[in-house]
């Protein structure tokens, strides 16, 4: 009898103190980071610390390959099995908006006031999703090169002009030292063709796609600034200034390194490594053709799927993960750029005066979001399509003006997309 | 065209080996590159590539790539998972493709040809296009498990076999085989009274040791590559293969060294499998005529 009691004591204590963590619903989330140890050990720590913050949630990860991550969110979705919590690429968000994959974010915006824009994933007006970093582009150089060559090293404040980046390549290749002047990464024919080289277009004052009406992509991506764009484009490859489609996939980890290219359009998230092999190495803004100079923004965020039960509890964990501490901890493990100003000042890179605050700056004053569009996962295809043709030879005029009609009949084909 | 003559026969014998040795070694040298490149630091393996250094292990070599591939990717897991969807559906195929074959050559039934002439057609149908409503059938078909009875297949081993297992081409080279045994073999077990399962188990599949060994090995390299279906239909890690558990290793930097580490491990199932049947699977090819 002694021993049924002590039972009946030892269940009622375990009941109650396992209680809280009965109490916890489950939330789902799913996230583009398999394999990239980094990415993993942090988005673990973030969960896990949430869910040990509170009793109401309980968040269960699971990881994807980047490759494949948007076309299991896809099948997910027709399947009916989407989880709670989604990542979701900045540019793709629309489409998936759109499409009804997505709610919009259950928080309020005021929350993310201090948010770099490019983080912020907003469709129609609402806000969808919320990234902890941005990515940013910028022109690698080594002081050398630029002191060798007679260069002026431009600024935010006084970038080079479209005529005085290419009096740069043609100085380069004229010194007779580099195998290329320039390594654009054109082997990549994936995202990386409209986030870096559209932006070259929408300094010339051309776009993939209008973007008042997001109805056509006539005038924007065929005008006049979009032909003296694409002849640029092609002049950069025929003049023998960067290799072609066919270019080595190694050169962008290593051609500029081995100093092989004397200028290199690249990634903050290829800066730490460049940083470590290269002692001059120095990051320029984007050349301005006339309109600006921009470069691309938007990464990866967190958003709420369409299906979620339980949306507040997904809100709660994107607002717990979105802590500048969170946003620094990234930041200083994989390199990128954290989403705020605070956030920065806790980092070793982006800090004042840290190696990488330019990139801050740079996303700060340069950064244009790709167009806001459902339509941009096919847009951004088919602008992919026209650069690499036009790098090969195509004729410029011809080749820009069947993107127009490809774009234009998919946007007839679905209605405007919502617009 | 010249005689063959003593004098000329050994340099023409050169001259064959010579070149099939030339087409050997083009169709070799991927797999060379792959299996030393995966014991080079990357760094190397990318410089190595301008030379055919790039085929020769020389430089730093280590075991390095192999450790951090495992440290990556649940490399061991995405290997099970492979060799026994793989193998699994490979089985199942074999029994019931060789019924069905077996059917459509010796028993005579209403609409027998027609049904035949169906189950070819589906051949000229690439999956991708019933990929999606396939997806939308698993996600919603019951299933009687230990837990009792449970509705949709995502996420699971069967999603990745019971699709997998009836198919056109496996149930062609089967009816195609068994056209070709002497009918007096069946007339005669007939006679004698056998029945008809007896004569598929005891007197048909004794002699089809050839098209056995050529169905499983294009099914087992079917299976083994599956991509698109298993990336729809699982999204727990627990249940992937090694085609998707490949993307693990695609970053923004990729560590090419890794990327070979993994592909020289989840290589060795497939060549070990083949080396296995290969003799069978020759000489059905050379009874049948049918090219893999």
């Amino acid at each position: 009898m002694k021993l049924m009691k002590h039972l009946a004591g030892v269940m009622i204590a375990s009941t109650c103190l396992c209680a809280p963590a009965l109490a916890q619903t489950e939330l789902t989330m799913w996230y583009h980071g398999a394999g990239n140890e980094v990415e993993s050990r942090i988005i673990n720590q973030i969960i896990s610390d949430f869910n040990a913050s509170q009793s109401d949630w309980q968040v269960s990860l699971e990881s994807f390959p980047q490759g494949s991550y948007n076309d299991s969110i896809v099948a997910a979705a027709l399947a009916g099995n989407l989880p709670d919590i989604v990542d979701v690429d900045g540019p793709i968000m629309p489409n998936w908006a759109w499409a009804g994959y997505l709610q919009p974010l259950p928080i309020d915006e005021s929350e993310f006031a201090d948010f770099l824009p490019g983080t912020k994933g907003v469709w129609e007006g609402k806000l969808y999703s919320i990234g902890l970093w941005d990515a940013a582009v910028a022109l690698y150089a080594r002081q050398s090169t630029l002191d060798d060559l007679g260069l002026r090293t431009p600024t935010l404040d006084n970038p080079w002009s479209g005529e005085e980046f290419i009096a740069a390549l043609d100085a380069a290749k004229a010194s007779g030292k580099f195998e290329y002047a320039l390594d654009l990464g054109m082997n990549d024919q994936g995202e990386w063709y409209p986030y870096a080289f559209s932006p070259f277009l929408q300094s010339f004052g051309g776009d993939i796609v209008d973007r008042s009406t997001y109805q056509t992509a006539e005038g924007a991506l065929n005008g006049d600034a979009a032909l003296a764009f694409g002849e640029w484009w092609q002049s950069l490859f025929t003049g023998g200034y960067a290799p072609g489609t066919s270019e080595d996939p190694a050169d962008q980890e290593t051609g500029f390194i081995d100093g092989r290219f004397a200028f290199q359009w690249n990634g903050n998230w290829r800066a730490v490594a460049t940083m470590e092999a290269v002692d001059d190495v120095v990051f320029l803004p984007a050349p301005d053709f006339g309109a600006g100079n921009k470069i691309g923004a938007g990464s990866w965020q967190f958003g709420v799927s369409a299906s979620s039960d339980h949306p507040e509890g997904a809100a709660e964990f994107i607002k717990f993960a979105t802590q500048d501490k969170y946003l620094a901890a990234f930041s200083d493990a994989i390199g990128l750029i954290p989403s705020t100003p605070s956030a920065a000042e806790m980092t070793e890179n982006y800090k004042d005066g840290g190696p990488l605050a330019v990139f801050y700056d740079l996303s700060e004053a340069q950064a244009l979001v790709r167009p806001v569009t459902p339509g941009y996962v096919v847009q951004s295809k088919i602008f992919t399509k026209a650069m690499a043709d036009i790098a090969n030879g195509a004729d410029v005029a011809d080749t820009l003006d069947a993107a127009v009609d490809e774009i234009d009949a998919d946007i007839q084909s679905n209605d405007g997309y919502g617009h | 065209m010249a005689a063959i003559t003593p004098d000329n026969h050994g340099l023409r014998l050169f001259v064959r080996y010579l070149v099939l040795s030339l087409i050997a070694l083009i169709f070799v040298f991927p797999l060379v590159f792959m299996a030393v490149s995966s014991f080079k630091p990357t760094a190397q393996l990318l410089s190595d590539t301008s030379s055919l250094r790039a085929f020769l292990p020389v430089g730093d070599l280590s075991f390095n790539n192999y450790a951090d591939a495992f440290r990556r990717a649940p490399v061991g897991l995405f290997v099970f998972n492979s060799v026994l969807i793989t193998g699994t559906t490979v089985l199942l195929s074999l029994l019931i493709c060789s019924l069905a074959g077996f059917s459509f050559a010796f028993l005579r039934w209403k609409g027998r040809d027609v049904v035949l002439s169906i189950i070819i057609a589906t051949l000229i149908i690439p999956f991708e296009t019933i990929a999606i409503p396939l997806l939308l059938q698993v996600s919603k078909l019951p299933w009687i498990g230990l837990q009792g009875l449970e509705w949709g297949w995502l996420n699971t081993y069967r999603v990745q076999i019971i699709p997998w297992i009836a198919d056109g081409l496996t149930i062609f080279l089967f009816v195609q085989y068994f056209k070709g045994l002497p009918g007096e073999l069946i007339e005669a077990s007939r006679v004698e009274g056998a029945s008809w399962w007896q004569i598929y188990y005891r007197v048909v599949m004794p002699l089809s040791g050839p098209v056995v060994a050529t169905a499983a090995i294009l099914k087992f390299l079917i299976m083994y590559n599956q991509y698109l279906w298993p990336l729809i239909v699982v999204q727990q890690e627990s249940y992937r293969p090694v085609m998707v558990g490949l993307g693990y290793f695609f970053q923004l930097n990729v560590v090419w060294g890794e990327v070979m580490a993994y592909l020289t491990l989840i290589t060795v199932p497939v060549l070990a499998f083949y080396l296995f049947l290969q003799r069978a699977f020759i000489a059905s090819i050379a009874s049948t005529g049918v090219k893999g």
